[in-house]
């Protein structure tokens, strides 16, 4: 029955709604974080988009955004872990007592943290890949070792404030490099009080790359026969991801500018995007994460892979670690307490697959995002943390659901 | 003598596609019929409207079921009339014992207290019913595939079955464990039970059916009747695939070259019980341009011998020395048994060889991803068109090489499998039972390949527990049993019976 099945799928192939049947899940999430955010501009009476609340919504997302980038690549190799959010806030509290208790520099500090992370990764890590213990058991352990850990570190006690470059990291914005004058005839055109025209420039940048690299890929699927979208879909799907590009960073450049934190996330997001799609090892974690035996005597060190992905989560907690700390302006025992669900919840509403082998970098960061609107919207409209958290819960189980439902669908 | 069965025109339509197409099967009372057809004949679909998994109504056609007209709801349905199916995948809990395993779902209980007294007493009835030696409280794990497969007969038997459909029931037996099952058929049909069996394996259905219905392409092509009409192998095979098959296995030019690969006292203990060793002084050479054989029972250590020689992915305390053209080579870890020129096409391609929820494409460049990119940076345009290539080359039916392997038949997939590993480039490739649960035509195909391969010059170590397979195909075969080889054989002297000797005297 084999063969009829995929006759089956061929034929179907034709037909706009067909194809928006069997690729439902990716831009049911674009759609998803669209109504959502219409929802809430429209029932906040626009204070969700406004600048200095669109500056603060990627503030507040950043260090789950940066942590879901490393996750994403656990969970598709086929593993879990759990210590992300104690580990983040130990860091956060070792950086607050290098520079605040023993006054290290800024750059010192940074280092010795991100080597930190990188080796508490490299300890849970190695029990991971090396023995077989199951990561969930391994990280459970991480996640309680590093609660402890931050709590004795800080001695209970809340730890600040941090000298201004280490703020920078969260608080900071890229200065603009274009002319003030620039910026100025532009606003006056535009009818605003100011604008970044860094901010403004790097949004139109942005969203031409896109753009382009949509418009390449899609010529190259079709020389290759491989199925592509239907032009409506293509432009459609492509003009709202440019479109909110520049409209978003519009709307930075009318506040202050262009984060530091979002051009750090930026960046990563593209790399990790690179690199999972793209490159040889990236591909390895998604065999690995698909078939660990087949993968195994295809060649792939399973092990090292295993155990390097675990390596680069800790190194981006630790990131993240240092970005909440200074966001905050102080290190409390407290930082990260139950962020590790956040994180995996965003890479699931992702599209991620328990069972590793499927997942996207962009859907990571997209679900992270959808959290994290839902999350500022639901604060503005004074929803208290009860219903807050029964919402996101039912979000969550929702997405997945719907993925199990489609994907039943297909088959 | 009446018939239990009668299936009438059965029609059932998948949405763009036929699977069946007025078919009908009759089955006479305590008879045994075969069923076979190439794979994506629709046999499985059969059985399933059958059972009634495919429920009454959605399909066209009639089903007369012990002198009445039956419409099943659903499996539970017709389990409850007598019919039950045991599957090609086994469906035991491994960590349940054998008596739990029979019963379950069909517990001796009262009040839902489980009587183990009587669960006991009548697994020992049914265990010996169908000539099994082991505790009731065995686990299913400890057994090897023959002995659950005995279970699952037992676990038929226990629920009053009139109607036992085996679906490839020997596919993954070894040759004794085979003639036990089919010993097994013949002895439950002389107590009255009625059996359909499907089975690639052409020579046992002759011996065990009183009647052969093979399907093609989603219709009934013919029935045989065992004592009536002349059942031949190469008669069958011609209705399977609707051609004639000249000759079984494709000949080739055999002409031996330099010795590619040569293993030197290889020992290799098991890899839990560092005391027991799975592998004895093994000595094997493979010259350019020849397939070798390795025949020998279930767990001789074929598999075990060419996992350890590949990258080490079996065992422990592993010794010996492995040379490729003359020079000794590490093949330590996988990778650098790749380098080394070895490639290992496993036998159990869905849980070692595929990642099934991936396309054919990503699944043939896995073992060669160097090959597909510069430096860490892969070039998927490049990727495809290797890819295309292998699937033109190795016939790879499919829509395109982005369909996910797992919704293609076994022998595709196989076809996958061995794209994959000519695309690493190897010298000397491992073919682990290559042509296990894969219908005749696309078997024809596989020796096809072979013999390519051949031709280049390449050597092929094959192991196989099919006989006529390695004696069609081998240069040369050696003989193992118990961890070590007991024989070699040329083409010439090779025949079942030496083979065998072989192993018997050994």
């Amino acid at each position: 029955m084999e063969l009829a099945d995929s006759k089956a799928q061929g034929s179907e192939a034709s037909g706009i709604g067909a194809y928006l049947v069997r690729h439902l899940r990716e831009y049911g999430l674009l759609f998803a974080l669209i109504a959502i955010m219409a929802f809430f501009q429209i029932v906040t009476n626009g204070t969700l988009l406004k600048p200095v609340n669109v500056t603060n919504l990627l503030l507040q997302n950043s260090y789950i955004v940066i942590m879901a980038l490393g996750m994403l690549i656990v969970i598709v190799a086929g593993h879990i872990d759990l210590s992300v959010g104690s580990v983040m806030g130990f860091v956060g509290a070792l950086a607050a007592v290098m520079i605040v208790q023993f006054e290290q520099s800024t750059g010192v500090t940074m280092i010795v943290c991100i080597i930190a992370g990188g080796l508490i990764g490299a300890a849970q890590g190695y029990w991971v890949a090396y023995w077989g213990i199951p990561s969930f058991i391994v990280t459970l352990a991480g996640m309680l070792v590093f609660r402890g850990a931050s709590l004795w570190l800080l001695e209970g006690q809340s730890l600040g404030p941090f000298p201004r470059e280490f703020q920078m990291i969260a608080n900071g914005f890229v200065p603009d490099i274009f002319p003030a004058g620039l910026g100025e005839t532009i606003a006056g055109f535009l009818g605003e009080r100011r604008v970044n025209m860094l901010a403004l420039a790097s949004g139109i940048i942005a969203a031409c790359l896109i753009l382009y690299l949509e418009m390449k890929k899609r010529a190259q699927n079709r020389a290759y026969g491989m199925e592509t979208e239907p032009k409506a879909f293509f432009w459609a799907r492509v003009g709202i991801i440019a479109f909110a590009l520049v409209f978003i960073l519009f709307k930075l450049s009318t506040f202050r500018g262009l984060p530091n934190v979002l051009l750090t996330m930026g960046v990563l997001t593209i790399l990790y995007a690179f690199f999972t799609e793209r490159t040889v090892t990236g591909r390895r974690i998604y065999a690995l994460g698909g078939n660990v035996k087949a993968a195994k005597l295809s060649g792939v060190k399973t092990e090292r892979l295993t155990f390097l992905a675990f390596v680069n989560m800790g190194v981006l907690a630790a990131i993240a670690g240092m970005v909440f700390a200074a966001r905050l302006n102080s290190a409390t025992p407290k930082a990260g307490f139950a962020l590790e669900l956040d994180v995996i919840a965003a890479v699931f509403i992702g599209g991620a697959s328990m069972s590793g082998g499927v997942g996207k970098i962009v859907g990571a960061v997209v679900g992270a995002f959808l959290m994290g609107v839902l999350n500022n919207g639901m604060s503005i409209l004074g929803i208290g943390i009860d219903y807050q958290q029964m919402i996101k819960g039912l979000v969550l189980l929702a997405a997945v659901i719907f993925d199990v439902y489609n994907k039943s669908k297909q088959a | 003598m009446a018939a239990l069965l009668e299936m009438r025109g059965i029609t059932k339509e998948f949405p763009g596609v036929k699977a069946l197409d007025q078919v009908d099967l009759t089955v006479e009372q305590g008879q045994i019929l075969a069923l076979v057809g190439e794979n994506g004949a629709g046999k499985s679909t059969l059985m399933k409207v059958l059972s009634g998994v495919y429920p009454a109504g959605s399909y066209d056609g009639e089903i007369h079921y012990d002198g009445a007209q039956a419409q099943f709801a659903g499996i539970a349905d017709s389990e409850e009339r007598g019919i039950i199916i045991i599957h090609q995948e086994l469906a035991l809990v491994p960590l349940l014992s054998i008596a739990e395993n029979i019963f379950l779902g069909n517990e001796r209980a009262k009040g839902g207290v489980i009587n183990w007294r009587e669960t006991d007493r009548r697994t020992m009835e049914l265990l010996k019913k169908v000539g099994l030696s082991e505790a009731p409280g065995t686990l299913i794990d400890k057994l090897g595939v023959g002995k659950q497969q005995l279970v699952e007969i037992a676990k038929a038997l226990s629920k009053e079955v009139r109607l036992l459909i085996l679906d490839e029931p020997t596919a993954a037996l070894s040759e004794s464990d085979s003639q036990a099952l089919l010993d097994l058929m013949l002895e439950l049909k002389a107590q009255g039970v009625t059996q359909i069996i499907i089975s690639h394996k052409l020579n046992e259905v002759r011996r065990v059916a009183d009647k052969i219905t093979v399907i093609r392409d989603g219709a009934t092509v013919s029935d045989m009747i065992a004592g009536q009409d002349e059942i031949t192998e190469d008669r069958i095979v011609r209705h399977m695939v609707g051609r004639d098959m000249a000759q079984r296995y494709p000949t080739r030019e055999r002409r031996a070259g330099d010795v590619l690969m040569q293993v030197k006292d290889w020992n290799v203990f098991h890899p839990l019980h560092a005391d027991r060793q799975v592998i004895r002084d093994v000595n094997l050479t493979v010259r350019a341009g020849e397939v070798v054989g390795v025949a020998g029972l279930m767990g001789a250590g074929r598999t075990e011998l060419a996992m350890s020689l590949f990258g080490k992915s079996y065992g422990q305390k592993i010794s010996g020395q492995v040379e490729m053209n003359g020079t000794p080579v590490d093949t330590g870890t996988v990778s650098r048994a790749i380098d080394a020129g070895l490639a290992y096409v496993t036998e159990d391609r869905k849980a070692l060889g595929l990642l099934l929820d991936e396309t054919i494409q990503r699944n043939i460049s896995l073992a060669n991803l160097q090959g597909v990119a510069t430096g860490q940076i892969l070039n998927e345009a490049e990727e495809t068109r290797v890819a295309e290539r292998y699937r033109e080359a190795l016939n790879i039916r499919t829509p395109g090489v982005f369909q996910r392997v797992v919704n293609l038949s076994g022998g595709n997939q196989q076809k996958v499998v061995l794209s994959k590993w000519l695309f690493a480039q190897p010298e000397v490739l491992f073919l682990d039972e290559p042509t296990r649960g894969i219908d005749v035509g696309a078997k024809f195909e596989i020796y096809g390949i072979i013999n390519e391969l051949s031709a280049q010059g390449k050597g092929v170590l094959m192991i196989s527990s099919e006989m006529p397979e390695l004696l069609g195909m081998c240069d040369r075969i050696y003989v193992m049993n118990e961890g070590a080889f007991v024989g070699e054989l040329t083409a010439e002297e090779a025949s079942q019976e030496a083979i065998m000797s072989l192993i018997v005297t050994d």
